[in-house]
Formats: C-alpha cells, sequence, structure tokens
C-alpha cells in the first residue's frame, strides 16, 4: 500500500497542483465577493463555465478562420484569455448591478435565493445558444498543448515512478500563478487594492473616506469574474470537453476551498484550493488501495468534504481565517 | 459667516422619528458643540449632514450648496470629514493605509506624504507605528488614528462624534488640546459630546439635544452657568 502511494506521488503532486489552481482561482472568486458583502455569490461557478465556453467558441472562430494554423498557440490563447476575462469581468458586474445590489439591503437569504436563480439562468442560456449553434450543448474545442513530457521522478528516487505532464497543465498552472500573484499585489500594494479591503471591512466609514463604495464593489465583481472566466479557459484547454454544467460541482468545491482558507481571506483561498485538489488527486490514485477496493476512486470528492468537515468543526474560521485582535 | 446649516431637519429610523425639526449652524472658525445624553440623536445629526442617513425633510447646506440627498462619499469631497462614533478604524489595515484612507481622493503621492508629516506633528506617536494593524492599537491611539485620518481629506469642516468616548481623562485632556490647536489654526468643528463640561469649555457656541429635539442653544459659556444645564449634563 504505502509503495503504491510513494511511486505514483509524482503523478498526484502534478495532477493535484493542476487541479488545485483550477480551485484556487475559482475560489478566490468566492472570497472577495464574500468579504465584501457577505454574500455566497451561488453564481460564480457559472460564470467560470461561461468563461470556459466563451473560450471554446473563440477557439473555434480562430481555428475556423484559419488563424490558429498561422499564429503560434500561445499568443491565441493570451489574445482568447484577456478577450474572455473581459467579458466575463462585465458579466460579473452587470449580474451585481440586477441582481444583488436592488436587494443590498435585504437579507442575506434573499441575496442568496437570487444568486441560485442567476446561477439556473446563466446554465440554460449557455445551453441554449451552444445547442442552437452546434446542436448539442456539450462542447470540444481544437485540441491544443497536447504534448507529453515525461517526468523521470525515478532518477529522484528509485520508489517514485515517472509521471506525465502535459504541456497544457504547465501553462495552467504558470498562468494560475500569475494570476494570483497579480491580484494579491493587487489588494495589497495598490490604493483600489485597499479601498476593496477597506469596505469589506467597514462599508460605512470606508464612504467617509470618499470612497465609491458601488464602485468598490463593481470592481470586486470585474476582478473575481475575469479570473474566474480565464480559469474557464484554462480548464476547456485542458481537459477538453465542457458542458454547461461543469460550473455546479467545481463551483462548489471552490466554495468549500475558500471555507477551507478562511471565507474572505484572499490568500487563504489560494492555498484551500491548491490543498483540496491536492486532497482529491491523492484520494482519487489511492483511495481504492487504501481502503481494499470498498471505496474506488469515484469516492474520491466524499473524501474531501469529509476533510472539509473535519477542518471546520476543529477551526471552523478556516486554516487562515485568525483575525487580528479587534480592541473596541 | 454660515460654513453649515442645517434647516427643519427631520430624520426617522423605521419608525422611530430620531431629530425633529433640528436648526443647527456652524460659522466659519469656530467649535460648536452639540451635547445630550444617550439616544439623544447626535449621532443621527452627523450622520445627516455626512449623508450616512438621508433626512425625511429639511434641508443641508454646507459651503452656499444643497448636500442635503448626497451619498457619502461625495459630500466628503467637497470637504466634510466625519470622525464616526467608536472610532471605526480599519483594524485590519495598518496604520499608514488608515491615514492613505483618509487621502483617498488624492492621487498625488507626494502630497498624501506632506499630509502625513502633518498629522504626526499633532500625533507624533502614530509615526512610530506606521506597521502595526489599526486593531492592536489602544482605544486612544485610535481615536488619535481616527482624527489623523480626517485630517488626511485636510477638510473644512470636521464632524467630531464622542472623540472622549471610553478614554482615561489624560488622553482625553490631550485629545481636547489637539481640537483646540486644530481650531487655533482655522478649522472648522462641530464636536458632539455628552462630556459636556470639556466640550463647552472650548465651544464658542452649543446647542443642546433631547429626545431629537434642541432643547437650548447659546455661547459655550453661557451654557456652563445655565442651570438646567448643571443638573443634567455636568452633575
Ligand atoms: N440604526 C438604527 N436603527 C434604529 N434606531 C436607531 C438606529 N440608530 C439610532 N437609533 C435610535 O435613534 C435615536 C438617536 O440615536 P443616536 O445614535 O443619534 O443617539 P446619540 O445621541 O448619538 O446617543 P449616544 O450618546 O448613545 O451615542 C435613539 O433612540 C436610537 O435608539
Ligand atoms: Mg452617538
Amino acid at each position: 500500500m504505502i509503495e503504491h502511494i510513494i511511486s505514483t506521488l509524482p503523478q498526484v503532486l502534478i495532477d493535484g497542483l493542476a487541479l488545485g489552481a483550477v480551485y484556487a482561482i475559482i475560489a478566490l472568486g468566492y472570497t472577495m465577493v464574500y468579504g465584501i458583502l457577505e454574500l455566497i455569490n451561488f453564481a460564480h461557478g457559472e460564470i467560470f463555465m461561461t468563461g470556459a465556453f466563451i473560450g471554446t467558441a473563440l477557439f473555434i472562430t480562430l481555428s475556423g478562420l484559419g488563424f490558429l494554423a498561422v499564429m503560434p498557440a500561445l499568443l491565441a490563447l493570451l489574445l482568447v484569455l484577456i478577450v474572455t476575462s473581459i467579458l466575463t469581468g462585465f458579466l460579473g458586474v452587470g449580474i451585481e448591478r440586477v441582481a444583488y445590489r436592488p436587494l443590498r439591503k435585504a437579507p442575506k437569504l434573499i441575496t442568496l435565493i437570487s444568486a441560485i436563480g442567476v446561477s439556473f439562468l446563466l446554465q440554460d442560456l449557455v445551453r441554449f445558444i451552444t445547442e442552437l449553434k452546434k446542436g448539442n450543448y456539450i462542447l470540444t474545442g481544437p485540441s491544443l498543448f497536447t504534448e507529453q513530457i515525461s517526468i523521470k521522478a525515478s532518477s529522484i528516487l528509485s520508489s517514485f515512478a515517472d509521471a506525465q505532464i502535459k504541456s497544457s497543465t504547465i501553462i495552467l498552472v504558470v498562468t494560475a500563478i500569475v494570476m494570483m500573484i497579480g491580484l494579491d499585489y493587487f489588494v495589497n500594494r495598490t490604493k483600489w487594492g485597499m479601498a476593496m479591503r477597506a469596505v469589506a471591512q467597514d462599508r460605512d466609514t470606508a464612504s467617509l473616506m470618499s470612497i465609491n463604495v458601488n464602485k468598490v464593489i463593481s470592481l470586486t465583481f470585474f476582478l473575481g469574474s475575469a479570473l474566474g472566466g480565464a480559469t474557464g479557459v484554462l480548464f476547456a484547454v485542458q481537459y477538453g470537453t465542457i458542458d454547461p454544467y461543469i460550473g455546479f460541482i467545481l463551483g462548489l468545491k471552490a466554495f468549500t476551498a475558500a471555507v477551507l482558507g478562511g471565507i474572505g481571506n484572499i490568500r487563504g483561498a489560494m492555498v484551500g484550493g491548491l490543498v483540496l485538489g491536492l486532497i482529491e488527486m491523492f484520494a482519487a490514485a489511492n483511495l481504492s488501495v487504501i481502503t481494499s477496493n470498498v471505496f474506488t476512486a469515484e469516492y474520491k470528492d466524499v473524501f474531501a468534504f469529509i476533510i472539509l468537515i473535519i477542518v471546520l468543526i476543529y477551526k471552523p474560521e478556516g486554516i487562515f481565517g485568525k483575525a487580528v485582535a479587534e480592541k473596541v | 459667516m454660515s460654513l453649515l446649516e442645517l434647516k427643519n431637519i427631520n430624520a426617522f429610523y423605521g419608525g422611530i422619528h430620531a431629530l425633529k425639526n433640528i436648526n443647527i449652524e456652524v460659522n466659519k472658525g469656530e467649535i460648536v458643540t452639540l451635547i445630550g445624553s444617550n439616544g439623544a440623536g447626535k449621532s443621527t445629526t452627523l450622520k445627516s449632514i455626512s449623508g450616512q442617513l438621508t433626512p425625511k425633510s429639511g434641508q443641508i447646506i454646507f459651503d452656499g450648496k444643497d448636500i442635503t440627498l448626497q451619498p457619502p462619499h461625495i459630500t466628503a469631497l467637497n470637504g466634510v470629514a466625519h470622525v464616526p462614533e467608536g472610532r471605526r478604524i480599519f483594524s485590519k489595515l495598518s496604520v499608514k493605509e488608515n491615514l492613505e484612507m483618509g487621502a483617498f481622493s488624492v492621487s498625488d503621492k507626494k502630497i498624501v506624504k506632506e499630509r502625513m508629516e502633518r498629522s504626526f506633528h499633532y500625533f507624533p506617536k502614530l509615526k512610530e507605528r506606521l506597521e502595526q494593524k489599526g486593531g492592536t492599537m489602544s482605544g486612544g491611539e485610535q481615536q488619535m488614528l481616527a482624527i489623523a485620518r480626517a485630517l488626511m481629506m485636510q477638510p473644512q469642516l470636521l464632524l467630531l462624534d464622542e472623540p472622549s468616548m471610553g478614554l482615561a481623562p489624560v488622553i482625553v485632556e490631550q485629545i481636547f488640546d489637539i481640537i483646540k490647536e486644530l481650531n487655533d489654526e482655522g478649522m472648522t468643528i462641530l464636536l458632539v459630546e455628552q462630556n459636556a463640561y470639556q466640550a463647552l469649555q472650548i465651544a464658542n457656541r452649543g446647542y443642546v439635544i433631547q429626545n431629537g429635539e434642541i432643547i437650548l442653544e447659546g455661547p459655550g459659556m453661557e451654557l456652563i452657568e445655565n442651570d438646567q444645564i448643571k443638573d443634567a449634563y455636568l452633575a
């Protein structure tokens, strides 16, 4: 059993990192909005999904026009990432304006229901448009970045098995890291980032500092949704086939990651996402061996959520949820 | 010349009639104090001025402009700095970041720096604490930070809501000295206090509010001598 765990470890780390990076960035969107409005933006998973569809549609269009053949693939990806994130960014801003802002003084539960409504709406809208165009709501984009690189992990430690990494995985992880560092810099080092933190802590007082609170809230939705949409593009490139329902379970897990890291805590969400991705891949690779085939790899989600429950029982504020001691 | 004028202000929280026909005037260069006991409507008055609460009727004129319906961030831009009750420091932001938030509307970093130096002149202690998280400061330090943060706006009018609340007498003394100093340098101040004696001593004029109504007004020294006030607030 131990041998199996050790030999699969390099592959688990690679796959876990890739999946964890996806969770981490989507978790950021949940945690930023929660931090500022105390609202679980249920529609965030669907923004990710919409990003995946917009990105794939753009790739298909580029490919149909013959651009993909002549353009460096990385340049095409960059273009698609930028266009998609701008579109999903504005989608997020629009959702806040239409579905959340009018309810800002209403009980949180009402807004949550509005968010769930937006979720279904986006799912159906994407499904409708895709079926209209393609006759089918399952979409497969052109395959890109499919080179397999083999990592000779066995030369590091003889009990490791060699691992495989797709070039799309490298792109996914690198882009995710760039986005996380970028956001972290923005939030902690720029004036508008500071305003976001101030509004998250005390909206009323922030407004007394001549901060336009609504503008800051829009900005928060824009950033979270832009990152979520970009992650959708990366996800579609990495896993190939997408459908309008990928946002639901993935969103739920990313939300779990945000809670794991301490909801409202940006760095916590990043770590929470990576931890969850690694746990899930570890479970997928080893669950059947550990439980002598009682539980197979399909139970990996249960495993991840059990960890979540255990963490929350002993540390309800999440791994990084410890706030500074506040004096009144 | 009047810088701020409240005319027949009525404000409500749901069904609670919190301000009843309030008339207050603050002239340029004055310290005016608004005193009253718990729940009288002092904070509500300041919230109406800064725009955190929209009055149901009446008019608020600041610097010749009707600001009654203005959102708070615009009123702040116009030059009204409101130091809210309980200081409301951004506890997870550092002292420096708190001060920078006060100067949010200023894009020139040099000016922000200059203003920060200026506030260290009043509150030298803050200079040593720049990287400390606001929430870990003592009550007195937080009050000083809250005033310094408001000064970063370089306002025309400073609204102070019970700056002495919960502080040791020595600290209260320091804070009142600074309020006086600011006023001597030309700052117009509307000071809300329960600490009536000290407030009236430094104020040019005072208003007494009770159950949402102004029941007395006059020069600070005159109000200190008033028997009704002596019984109710200076006991
Ligand atoms: N958010 C609110 N919702 C409902 N009623 C409120 C609210 N804030 C204040 N009130 C009520 O309005 C009245 C005036 O309150 P306000 O806070 O202005 O008093 P105050 O003079 O500042 O008192 P204190 O000295 O205790 O700060 C009180 O009766 C209070 O209960
Ligand atoms: Mg009050």
